[in-house]
């Protein structure tokens, strides 16, 4: 037989039919639903009296358009058309009998956090979600895609998407990190050099060292970012850091279930001499940690350089990157640290799990943020939450400056009432920097949670070593 | 889902880079529980201000592109989220064709599931169109997807890739789903193996 990658195995395990041309109906083991991209799937299927096909494997929580004000459980915190969307996904979780986590519950978070906090997403599995930050399951070697609302509705019907399989990409990080570098440099910096658009038809296996030494947490920051280089999916090779995320909890397998699981989850990883499409590898050493200057993930610097002149780039990326100067209010030239920031953000599905808020919490403590600075973090889950405030992390935050709020995406794409003002400048840990992401003409800057922790503190993009 | 075929029509240019999603359509639209009427709202901030008025030098707004049915555009196009609200703005607003050296993925499979064909071309033939694209109104580019070609105002044809079934579905305008669920035997027969071999799941 010939060496297969990761990819290659997870896939031959879920092709339900294949076509003579090569498209699949791949099977789905997880769908994940929120309730911006749902409901015009759900109306689909009532419109052609379809039903879920399998609603045990089908998990829903509202998050991008929920207030995270302690204040929630008053409706009128909520405008008129994010609360319809809420309800059609109560009613829609209802009539279709799928698991559910409602605002009211405890459980209830950003859906890419609570799927693997609450064991739905094993590795091994096929998981998709409509919403592109899928690829964050990948961090227990599971494929998961980003799908559209039409993907959803035929995952619904048929719990099958039809796709043609990808190409294999490796992404290896060698050696170790030095101090202050995180899993969102890591995961910016591999952008930084493939571009937005280097993943484009890809799965990005991530290996080396210094990914097997990450957390599951730092390996959910490291995938999640996987579509911001385009690729279709990013995934790690299971290990003993993943079973021991993933025992115990509540949708888990137990006993001889999880002996099996077990016994073929070891079978999961890339055999020796596989081929791989394109490879990259950075050294762990050489990672700094990164900032964003422009409005494009692409657009990744090391926190001690300067904000680059359009005239250093090439193509159709000077103009973009003219346009992304102009918008971010910078001069060419500038040093990044000497940036002042209006607001800090910490949170999302890309850093709103617990060691991203006891990294904040190293930084913060003690200290007081800068005067004027609005500051605040928003938990990925309410277990998350829960489990700062058992910790003593709430309380530094406050003391801090910080608002302390509840679960949900947030500011990360400003659905809800969480947004910055024109020409607001935020140092923030989510994983979009695009124009009006944060706000219309709102200034994104994309950092780890200890560089947002620090630039509260100084009220300016700090490199967190000087903070350590 | 409407069928496509064969297209003339206004090509306008947008060069730029990297369009993503959140450009497409802002997310303050996709507070929506319907697929219909974000024709108005495509690019919403490229192509209004603040007040609603609009936004002269934006392409879409200039008289010659009002009708615009295919965009040429810069690498990327459609990065971001996962939202199909930009397809189906983009449909809305008239436009069956868009043309670029590359796209991002989740973007390119949500076209073709709303009747739009996206085109990927090589970097020289993509700067042609888009030179006979800032041509305006007078100079229409010809689409055709049975022949996988596309033709500019002066003749000159390029022929284009296409996946031969979502090619088959949008020649056809069918239903994904539909398809499927004729091949539920496949899926019932998958089914019972996993219970076996992967119980847990
Ligand atoms: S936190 Fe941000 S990126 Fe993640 S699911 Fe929510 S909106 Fe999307």
């Amino acid at each position: 037989m010939s060496p297969k990658t990761i990819y290659d195995k997870i896939w031959d395990a879920h092709v339900a039919h294949e076509a003579d041309d090569g498209t699949c109906l791949l099977y789905i083991d997880r769908h994940l639903v929120h309730e911006v991209t749902s409901p015009q799937a759900f109306e689909g299927l009532r419109m052609t009296g379809r039903s879920v096909r399998a609603p045990d494997k089908t998990i829903a929580v509202p998050d991008h358009n929920v207030p995270t004000t302690l204040d929630r459980a008053n409706a009128a915190t909520m405008t008129e058309d994010s609360r319809i969307q809420v309800e059609a996904l109560d009613k829609n979780a209802k009539d279709f009998g799928i698991h559910y986590y409602p605002v009211s519950d405890v459980r209830q978070g950003i859906v890419h956090i609570v799927g693997p906090e609450q064991g739905w997403t094993l590795p091994g599995m096929t998981v998709v979600c409509g919403d592109s930050h899928t690829a964050t399951h990948g961090a227990f070697g599971a494929l998961a895609h980003g799908i559209g609302t039409s993907e959803v509705e035929h995952v619904l019907a048929t719990q099958t998407l039809i796709q043609k399989k990808s190409k294999n990409m490796k992404v290896e990080i060698t050696g170790k990190l030095k101090p202050g570098v995180t899993a969102k440099d890591i995961t910016l910096a591999v952008i930084g050099q493939t571009g937005t658009a280097g993943g484009t038809g890809y799965v990005i296996e991530y290996c080396g060292e210094a990914i097997r030494d990450l957390s599951m947490e730092g390996r959910m920051t490291v995938c999640n970012m996987a579509i911001e280089g385009g690729a279709r999916a990013g995934l790690i090779a299971p290990d003993e850091t993943t079973y021991e995320y993933v025992k115990g909890r509540p949708h888990a397998p137990k006993g001889a279930q999880w002996e099996a699981a077990l016994a073929w989850w070891k079978t999961l990883f890339t055999d020796e001499g596989a081929h791989f499409d394109k490879v990259i590898t950075l050294r762990g050493e050489d990672i700094q940690p990164v900032v964003t200057w422009g409005t494009s993930p692409e657009d990744v610097l090391p926190i001690t350089a300067t904000v680059p002149s359009p005239e250093d780039f090439e193509g159709g990326k000077v103009e973009a990157a003219r346009r992304s100067i102009e918008y971010m209010g910078l001069k060419p030239g500038q040093k990044l640290t000497d940036i002042e920031i209006d607001t800090v953000f910490i949170g999302s599905c890309t850093n709103g799990r617990i060691e991203d808020l006891r990294a904040a919490a190293e930084i913060l403590k003690g200290k007081k943020i800068k005067e004027g600075m609005r500051a605040m973090i928003v938990p990925g889950s309410g277990l998350v939450r829960a489990q700062a405030e058992e910790e003593g992390l709430a309380d530094i935050f406050k003391e801090a400056g910080f608002e302390w709020r509840l679960a949900g995406c947030s500011m990360c794409l400003a659905m809800n009432p969480d947004q910055l003002a024109e020409e607001e400048r935020c140092a923030s840990t989510s994983n979009r920097n695009f124009e009006g992401r944060q706000g219309y003409k709102g200034r994104t800057h994309l950092v780890s949670p200890g560089m947002a922790a620090a630039a509260a503190i100084t009220g300016k993009l700090t490199d967190v070593r000087e903070m350590m | 889902m409407e069928k496509f075929d064969k297209i003339t029509g206004i090509a306008a240019p947008m060069p730029l880079v990297n369009i993503d999603t959140d450009m497409i359509i802002p997310k303050v639209f996709l507070k929506t529980i319907k697929r219909s009427g974000l024709g108005v709202n495509l690019f919403d901030e490229m192509r209004f201000d603040r007040q609603g008025n609009e936004i002269e030098d934006f392409v879409l707004n200039k008289p010659q592109y009002r009708e615009t049915e295919i965009l040429v555009a810069g690498d990327n196009f459609g990065c971001g989220s996962s939202r199909e609200h930009a397809p189906w703005a983009i449909k809305d607003f008239g436009i069956k064709c868009v043309i670029s050296t590359s796209f991002a993925d989740i973007f390119f499979n949500n076209c073709f599931k709303n009747g739009i064909l996206p085109i990927v071309l090589p970097k020289d033939q993509v700067d042609v169109l888009m030179q006979d694209a800032e041509k305006g109104a007078n100079a229409r580019v010809t689409v055709d997807l049975e022949a996988q070609t596309v033709t500019t105002s002066d003749g000159e044809s390029f022929s284009f890739e296409v996946d031969t079934f979502k090619k088959h579905c949008l020649m056809n305008g069918l239903d994904d789903i539909g398809l499927t669920m004729e091949k539920a035997a496949s899926i019932d027969t998958y089914e019972e193996q996993a219970a076996q071999s992967r119980p847990w799941v």
